[in-house]
């Protein structure tokens, strides 16, 4: 991924010392992938739109529905999570209220993506 | 070494907002957050499911209350926004595009796809119904 930065900046090894390169190219290589899976999670939703209990649960159950799910809930959610965190880093100039902020939304992130994983599962396994 | 007077990412008062380009980037940001939040919903949708029929019940009323479904076509018409116009700036990122009557087509054909993709997955949600 050092092909993206400069002669410069390659020769002399240097950096900010922070992650904003790695946050960068993460966030275009998830806004990608996304591109597919958004799109079928738009329709796949909208054709369960006010569906009976056992038909939205067969959906979400198939393997190949499940597999898709979660893949987009862990992809969402971490662009959805580097994300805000540059829009914080862009309009929250306290370095504190900067640094709990963006704790703050990863952990937030973090914890309602496993909870949408563990009941995709939960319906997959059906419990 | 801390230089507070750093030169700092332009803020939201510098931009004149009927300018279709600098209203465009900022609704990306917005939508970005929004979407971001509204991703609660999904997560939300599927613990009703596992939860069982009365959770499940409880969220599509909520969901299909006048409301509710207000908050959903935004959220769809954000997320088509966002990926129409990501697309838009992953064309950028390759250093394509940069010329202002690009910038312009590139935003009113970000506009119009969206609506049109939000219009074709409410059509689809409906139309599934009956």
């Amino acid at each position: 991924m050092r092909a993206f930065e400069t002669p410069l900046s390659r020769a002399k090894g240097l950096g900010s010392a922070k992650n904003g390169f790695h946050h960068w190219w993460q966030q275009r290589i998830t806004a990608v992938v996304l591109v597919p899976l958004m799109l079928w999670l738009g329709f796949g939703i909208a054709l369960q739109a006010g569906a009976d209990l056992e038909s939205a649960r067969a959906w979400v159950a198939h393997p190949v529905n499940a597999t898709l799910l979660v893949t987009s809930i862990i992809i969402l959610f971490y662009h959805g999570a580097i994300g805000v965190q540059v829009v914080i880093e862009d309009y929250v100039h306290t370095e504190g209220l900067k640094a709990a902020g963006i704790l703050l939304v990863h952990f937030a992130c973090f914890l309602v993506a496993v909870a949408g994983i563990l009941a995709v599962i939960r319906i997959a396994l059906g419990s | 070494m801390r230089n507070p007077n750093r030169p700092l990412s332009p803020h939201l008062t510098v931009y004149r907002m009927h300018q279709l380009t600098s209203l465009l980037s900022v609704v990306h940001r917005g939508t970005g957050v929004f979407i971001t939040i509204a991703a609660l919903l999904l997560v939300g949708w599927l613990m009703a499911m596992a939860a069982g029929a009365e959770a499940y019940a409880t969220f599509n009323a909520i969901a299909g209350h006048w409301f509710g479904q207000l908050v959903l076509l935004g959220v769809t018409f954000s997320v088509a926004y966002h990926l129409c116009n990501g697309i838009r700036h992953l064309v950028w990122d390759t250093g394509r595009g940069f010329e202002l009557s690009a910038v312009y087509r590139g935003g009113y054909i970000v506009v119009a796809v969206s609506i049109l993709l939000t219009i074709l997955v409410w059509v689809v949600a409906y139309a599934g119904r009956f």
